[in-house]
C-alpha cells in the first residue's frame, strides 16, 4: 500500500493537523451575585477572566488547574452551554472557513453542535436512566437528521458501540445494568454519535478505578488518531494529563498562567504555580521522593481576585510593588511555543532566574 | 472457614515478623452482606497486620473490600445485612468482634480513630468546629468544657489552621475543603488515638492540599507514633507515605509487601498490571498497558483465584484452587516479608 497517493494523503494531513480547529479570544464567564429583595447586582464571580488559547487539529490540549481554578467553566462556556460574558471564538470547520461562534444567535447554533461535543465525569449522571443506551446514544442521530430511518439509526448506533469497545447487542440494556468504566464507554460513543471535530472532555477519566482509567484513555487515543479529533481535555489528575496531551495550558484563578507542549511545561515549568504544582503529583515510586514547594493557604475567592498578580498572595518570589500591583502579561518563554505570566520568568537560555527551579 | 488463603502460608507481617507485638492483626476476617441478590462476600478471608509506629497502605480498586475491612475494624457497618462470618481482628491482642458494644465505644475516637474522604459528611454541620472537637476529649477523657475548648484550640493550631481561637467557633460550611480535611484530622487526632485510620483522606483534594494533607498526617505520627492505616486507590500516595502495602481484590489481600519492594518487584499479575496502567509510568507515545474486564461482583466471585477470569496466566488450578498467601524469596534467595498469592509466580516474574 506504499502507493504515492497514500504518501500524499499522509502529508496533507501532517499540514493540517497544526491548523487551528478553534481560536479562543478573551473568554470571559461571570456569575453574577444578586442580594436582596431587589436582587440587586452587587458583585461577580468572575470564574473565567480572559482566555486566549488555540486548539488544533487533531491535537489535545488539557486545561488544569485546582478546584475553581474555571476550567470546567471554560469548558462549558466554550460550547455554549454556559454563555460566555465576553469573548470571541473563531470556529474553523474547515480550512477557509470561519464562524464567529460566540456571536451566533441561538436559532443558528444547530449545524455546528454536531461538530463540538462534550463527556462527562460523571457516567452515572449523564445518562439517563430510564433510557436505553441505544437511545441515548442514538437521540442525536435523529435530532440532527442524520440517520433517518430507524433500520439506519439501529446500524450507525451497533458500528458506534463497537467502536467504543462494547457488544452492539447491549443496545437494548439500560445504563443501570453498565459498570462505570462501560457507561463512560457508552458516553463517549454518544459523543462520537455525529463524527464532531472536538470533544470537551471534563474530567472524563477522574471517576474510573486506575485499570478501566487505562482502557478509556487508549480508546480515546485510538479514537483520536482514527478520526483526526481534537480533544480539549480537562482534568485535575497531572499524570493522565502528561500522557495524553500535547499542549497543556495551567489555570489559576479564571487565567491561564502557563502554557505550552506538554513536556516543557512539565519538564521545565516557569511559573511558580506550575512549579508548586507538578511538585504536589504523589510519585508512584518510593525511591523518588522530591522536594516540594509547598503552598500555603487557599485558592483565593474569584470575587475579588487579588490585585495585580493573582497568585502573588501564596507566592515565594513575590516582590512587593511589583506582582501585587501589576498583572504580569504572557511572555514567551520556549522558542517551541511555551509561555507564562510571570515577572521573573526568564526567556529560554537566559539564565534561571527562579529559585524553585529544579 | 477452611479457606486456604487463610489458613495457610505465613501471614503478612504477623508472628514471623521481628518487630514484636503487633498492634492491629486482622486474621482471616470474613464480612459478608446478605442481599436481595444473594450473599456478597465483601471481605472474604483478609489478613494484615500494623506494627506500632508504621503505615500500613491498603490499595485495591472500587469493590475489593478494603474500606469493608476498616469499618469492620470499628465495627461501624450496619448488621445487617452486615455480617461476620469469621476471622479475628487484635487490637493490642484483644478480638474487636467479641468485645461489648460499651467496650468499642470506649475504643473508637479513643484508641482507634478515622478520618473519612468527604469531611462534609462526616463533620455535623449544626455544630461549631469546637464542639466537635471538644466532643471527643470531654467523652473519653472527662474534660471540662473549658478545657476541651483549650485543646479544641490547640489542636487546630497543630493541624495548620490559621487563628485558630477565630476558627474554633466557625461552621464546617465556613470552611474551605482542605480545612475541614484538617478539622477532621484534628477530631481524629485529639485523643492521641494509637491507631489512626484514613480512608480515601485526600481523595476529594487537590493536589496541593494533598501533599499538605499527607506531610500533616507525617508530621503527627512522627511526634506521637502512632500507627496509620492509609486506604486509597491512588499509587503515587502509598508510594510516598506507606512502609508496607497490601494490595486487595475481591475481597482478598493478593499480595503484601514492603513498599520499596513492592513498587520495585511487584510479583502477583495483578499488582503488575495495576502498576502499569499508571500513565505515570508510561512513556508517552507507547499504549498504557491494561487489564481486561472489570473486577467482578461481590455476590459472584469466580471459584478458586478470584483475579483469574482478567488473568493472561490463568489455567485450570487456579479456578479450582484458591492460592494461599506465601513467602517469597528476594532476588538473592534471602528471606523477605513479602508474600504473594498467585499459583503462577515464575510465570509472572516474566510478565
Amino acid at each position: 500500500m506504499s502507493t504515492p497517493e497514500v504518501n500524499d494523503k499522509a502529508s496533507s494531513e501532517v499540514a493540517t493537523a497544526t491548523a487551528p480547529l478553534l481560536e479562543v479570544q478573551g473568554l470571559k464567564k461571570y456569575f453574577p451575585i444578586r442580594r436582596g429583595i431587589l436582587q440587586r447586582h452587587t458583585g461577580d464571580v468572575k470564574a473565567v477572566d480572559g482566555l486566549d488559547f488555540t486548539v488544533r487539529r487533531g491535537e489535545t490540549l488539557s486545561l488544569v488547574g485546582e478546584s475553581g481554578c474555571g476550567k470546567t467553566t471554560a469548558g462549558r462556556s466554550l460550547l455554549r452551554l454556559l454563555e460566555p460574558t465576553a469573548g470571541r471564538a473563531l470556529y474553523r470547520p474547515e480550512p477557509g472557513t470561519e464562524v464567529d461562534w460566540f456571536a451566533l444567535p441561538k436559532s443558528e447554533l444547530r449545524p455546528y453542535r454536531r461538530d463540538l461535543q462534550i463527556i462527562f465525569q460523571d457516567p452515572y449522571a449523564s445518562l439517563n436512566p430510564r433510557i436505553t443506551v441505544g437511545n441515548s446514544v442514538g437521540e442525536a442521530l435523529k435530532v440532527h437528521g442524520v440517520a433517518s430511518s430507524a433500520k439506519d439509526r439501529a446500524d450507525r448506533v451497533a458500528e458506534l458501540l463497537r467502536k467504543v469497545g462494547l457488544r452492539p447487542d447491549v443496545a437494548n440494556r439500560f445504563p443501570h445494568e453498565f459498570s462505570g468504566g462501560q457507561r463512560q464507554r457508552v458516553g463517549i460513543a454518544r459523543a462520537l454519535a455525529l463524527n464532531p471535530k472536538l470533544i470537551v472532555c471534563d474530567e472524563a477519566v477522574s471517576a474510573l478505578d486506575v485499570s478501566i482509567q487505562a482502557q478509556v484513555i487508549n480508546l480515546l487515543k485510538d479514537l483520536q488518531a482514527e478520526f483526526g479529533l481534537s480533544y480539549l481535555f480537562i482534568a485535575h489528575d497531572l499524570s493522565v494529563v502528561r500522557y495524553i496531551s500535547d499542549r497543556v495550558a495551567v489555570m489559576y484563578l479564571g487565567r491561564i498562567v502557563e502554557m505550552g507542549p506538554v513536556d516543557e511545561v512539565f519538564d521545565r515549568p516557569q511559573h511558580p504555580y506550575t512549579q508548586a504544582l507538578l511538585s504536589a503529583i504523589p510519585r508512584a515510586n518510593p525511591k523518588e521522593r522530591r522536594e516540594r514547594i509547598p503552598l500555603t493557604g487557599d485558592v483565593p475567592s474569584p470575587i475579588h481576585p487579588p490585585s495585580g498578580c493573582h497568585f502573588h498572595t501564596r507566592c515565594h518570589i513575590a516582590e512587593k510593588g511589583l506582582c501585587n500591583v501589576q498583572y504580569p502579561e504572557m511572555r514567551k518563554v520556549h522558542p517551541n511555543g511555551q509561555y507564562a505570566a510571570c515577572h521573573f520568568a526568564k526567556p529560554f537560555g537566559s539564565p534561571a532566574a527562579l529559585g524553585g527551579r529544579s | 472457614m477452611s479457606d486456604p488463603s487463610t489458613q495457610n502460608g505465613p501471614r503478612p507481617g504477623g508472628s514471623g515478623r521481628p518487630e514484636g507485638e503487633p498492634i492491629l492483626a486482622i486474621e482471616g476476617l470474613k464480612t459478608y452482606f446478605h442481599t436481595d441478590e444473594g450473599i456478597a462476600r465483601a471481605v472474604d478471608g483478609v489478613t494484615y497486620s500494623i506494627q506500632p509506629g508504621e503505615t500500613l497502605g491498603v490499595v485495591g480498586e472500587s469493590g475489593s473490600g478494603k474500606s469493608v475491612t476498616a469499618l469492620s475494624i470499628l465495627q461501624l457497618l450496619p448488621m445487617p445485612p452486615g455480617k461476620f462470618e469469621g476471622g479475628r481482628i487484635l487490637f493490642r491482642g484483644e478480638n474487636l468482634l467479641e468485645v461489648s458494644e460499651k467496650r468499642m465505644r470506649e475504643i473508637r475516637g479513643n484508641d482507634i480513630a478515622m478520618i473519612f474522604q468527604e469531611p462534609m459528611t462526616a463533620l455535623n454541620p449544626v455544630f461549631t468546629v469546637g464542639n466537635q472537637i471538644g466532643e471527643t476529649v470531654m467523652l473519653h477523657q472527662g474534660l471540662s468544657k473549658e478545657a476541651a475548648r483549650e485543646r479544641s484550640i490547640d489542636m487546630l493550631r497543630r493541624v495548620g489552621i490559621p487563628s485558630p481561637e477565630a476558627r474554633v467557633d466557625e461552621y464546617p460550611h465556613q470552611l474551605s475543603g482542605g480545612m475541614r480535611q484538617r478539622v477532621m484530622i484534628a477530631m481524629a487526632m485529639a485523643c492521641g488515638p494509637a491507631l489512626l485510620i484514613a480512608d480515601e483522606p485526600t481523595t476529594a483534594l487537590d493536589v496541593t492540599i494533598q501533599a499538605q494533607i499527607l506531610d500533616l498526617i507525617k508530621e503527627l505520627q512522627d511526634e506521637e507514633g502512632m500507627s496509620v492505616l492509609l486506604i486509597t486507590h491512588d499509587l503515587g500516595v502509598v508510594a510516598e507515605t506507606a512502609h508496607h502495602v497490601a494490595v486487595m481484590y475481591a475481597g482478598r489481600v493478593v499480595e503484601y509487601a514492603s513498599a520499596e519492594e513492592l513498587f520495585e518487584r511487584p510479583r502477583h499479575p495483578y499488582t503488575i498490571g495495576l502498576l502499569r496502567s499508571l500513565p505515570d509510568l508510561a512513556t508517552s507515545g507507547e499504549r498504557l498497558v491494561t487489564i481486561p474486564g472489570i473486577v467482578p461482583s461481590a455476590t459472584r466471585f469466580p471459584s478458586g483465584c478470584r483475579f483469574r477470569t482478567r488473568c493472561s496466566l490463568a489455567s485450570e488450578i487456579c479456578a479450582a484452587e484458591v492460592p494461599p498467601l506465601e513467602r517469597v524469596q528476594g532476588p538473592d534467595g534471602q528471606a523477605t516479608e513479602h508474600t504473594v498469592a498467585c499459583h503462577h509466580l515464575e510465570a509472572a516474574e516474566a510478565l
